[in-house]
């Protein structure tokens, strides 16, 4: 089930990034891996999967991640930004490591 | 071998032995430590710190029940400001609203939680005391809580017919995820195992009650089932492997591979009072036993499964088979699966093996 545009995603209870050391680059990338914390599991995410999950905070809507995204990876073809975090959101939700608000 | 060895991800702080349960599964050693023989709480700290250089990122709270530690809070605490995710696996009983506040406060989580079945007849009798109605007071509590929660159901004969009315009660929580697990049977379990184990027939019917539930609760609640291994094709992969994934400390601090471990024979454990976490896991000659395949005997050795379920579990071996380098006898491989199939047949054909006579149980007592 894809989320609606307007829904803010915000991390379950009991679902957060691990602490961060890392900074930033000139252009907004995050540069080390982050590990999603989650009962019984964990994810290491870098790259877009981690633009996504920290932009998962209550405050972005789906509308402001995809726009987001499309800005920083702007080589890549917008619709492709938009389907691959549409499915990747549904992913988390489905594992019950997202809420859409 | 040191060059290519893993981290361990998971500590499993099992932080004393007390407990107000006396389930007839528990999965503590049949000798249990003494509250004299407990770490303190400096020495805990110390390991949540090692642990979490070691690259450890979760530590599981358990016991016993771990609420019996009158210092938990301070633990909880210790181990978040290591940077770990603190899981708190518990009775629920000696919880209270302003207990459960502090935790929270500290740091927790995630809580699992365990009921020992869905009606309290039955949860009563299996754990031994009036727990069930305290456990419902708590699910409603942890309501007002930002904390994950989980559900953990210890399954087997006499509440795997209750599996829908434990989907029920977890709907009317705040669970985001249930844990059906069947009964493992080491330690107390193994001694009640005749009254323990479920029918081929309930095990069947409860693979099917499981997929339904699941499908029906996609991206509400996970619900996830361990299958009762006696009656599986192919073993558990133990602990994700020997040495591979998890550490478990007892309440007096010996560094085991996993909970059961003690029962094998010639077995020397490392104590955190001695040396530190990451040397335990990369020296000490008992996780050093069973890491990798150079232990393994036949058909194991050569099977295309070994990296899948490292021949199973060694003290399951040890227990059925009386040698913990053997083939996990539940796997339909092993030389000794008729062992294991002769177990079952007399499950399978006593005349009544329902609810209808109380089990002459063997309670876990208390420890000192």
């Amino acid at each position: 089930m894809n989320p609606e545009m307007h829904a803010r995603p915000r991390l379950a209870p009991g679902c957060r990034l691990s602490e961060s050391t890392a900074s930033r680059s000139p252009s907004g990338k995050s540069q080390q891996p982050r590990i999603l914390l989650m009962p019984e599991r964990a994810l290491r995410l870098n790259g877009p999967s981690l633009e996504i999950v920290e932009r998962c905070d209550g405050k972005h809507t789906v509308q402001q991640i995809i726009l987001d995204l499309q800005n920083i990876y702007s080589k890549a073809e917008p619709q492709k930004v938009e389907s691959d975090i549409l499915g990747y959101l549904a992913l988390l939700h489905e594992r019950r490591a997202l809420d859409f608000g | 071998m040191t060059a290519e060895l893993s981290n361990p991800l998971a500590l499993i702080a099992e932080l004393t032995h007390r407990c107000p349960l006396h389930c007839v599964y528990c999965s503590n050693p049949l000798e249990l430590q003494a509250r004299s023989d407990e770490l303190s709480t400096e020495v805990w700290s110390r390991v949540f710190n090692e642990a979490a250089e070691a690259g450890v990122l979760q530590a599981d709270f358990t016991g016993g029940e771990p609420l019996a530690r009158t210092d938990i809070v301070d633990l909880i605490r210790a181990a978040r400001a290591a940077g770990l995710y603190v899981n708190l696996i518990t009775s629920g009983l000696p919880m209270d609203e302003a207990k459960l506040a502090a935790l929270v406060e500290a740091g927790l989580d995630h809580i699992q939680l365990s009921f020992q079945g869905a009606r309290e007849d039955t949860a009563n009798e299996i754990s031994g005391t009036k727990s069930h109605a305290h456990k419902l007071r708590v699910l409603e509590w942890v309501k007002q809580h930002r904390v994950a929660l989980t559900l953990n159901f210890v399954i087997h004969r006499r509440n795997i017919d209750q599996l829908e009315e434990m989907v029920t009660l977890a709907g009317s929580s705040s669970a985001t995820r249930i844990e059906f697990a069947s009964v493992q049977y080491y330690g107390w379990a193994f001694a009640n195992r005749e009254s323990l184990m479920p029918t081929r027939e309930q095990v069947n019917d409860s693979v099917e009650i499981i997929k339904r539930e699941q499908e029906r609760l996609r991206g509400k609640i996970r619900v996830e089932f361990v299958v009762p291994d006696y009656y599986a094709k192919y073993p558990k992969p133990c602990m994700g492997g020997w040495g591979r994934k998890l550490m478990l400390i007892t309440p007096g601090g010996d560094a085991l591979p996993c909970h059961a471990a003690q029962v094998i024979p010639g077995l020397a454990f490392e104590n955190v009072k001695d040396r530190g976490l990451r040397e335990i896991w990369e020296q000490s000659a008992a996780f050093q036993k069973f890491r990798g395949e150079n232990w393994m005997q036949e058909p194991c050795r050569t099977c295309d499964r070994r990296e899948l379920d490292f021949g199973g579990c060694r003290c399951q071996a040890l227990l059925l088979a009386g040698d913990a380098s053997a083939t996990d006898p539940v796997c339909s491989l092993a030389p000794l699966r008729p062992k294991v199939d002769a177990i079952l047949a007399g499950i399978n054909t006593a005349p009544s093996p329902q609810v209808f006579v109380k089990p002459s149980w063997l309670y876990r007592p208390n420890p000192a």
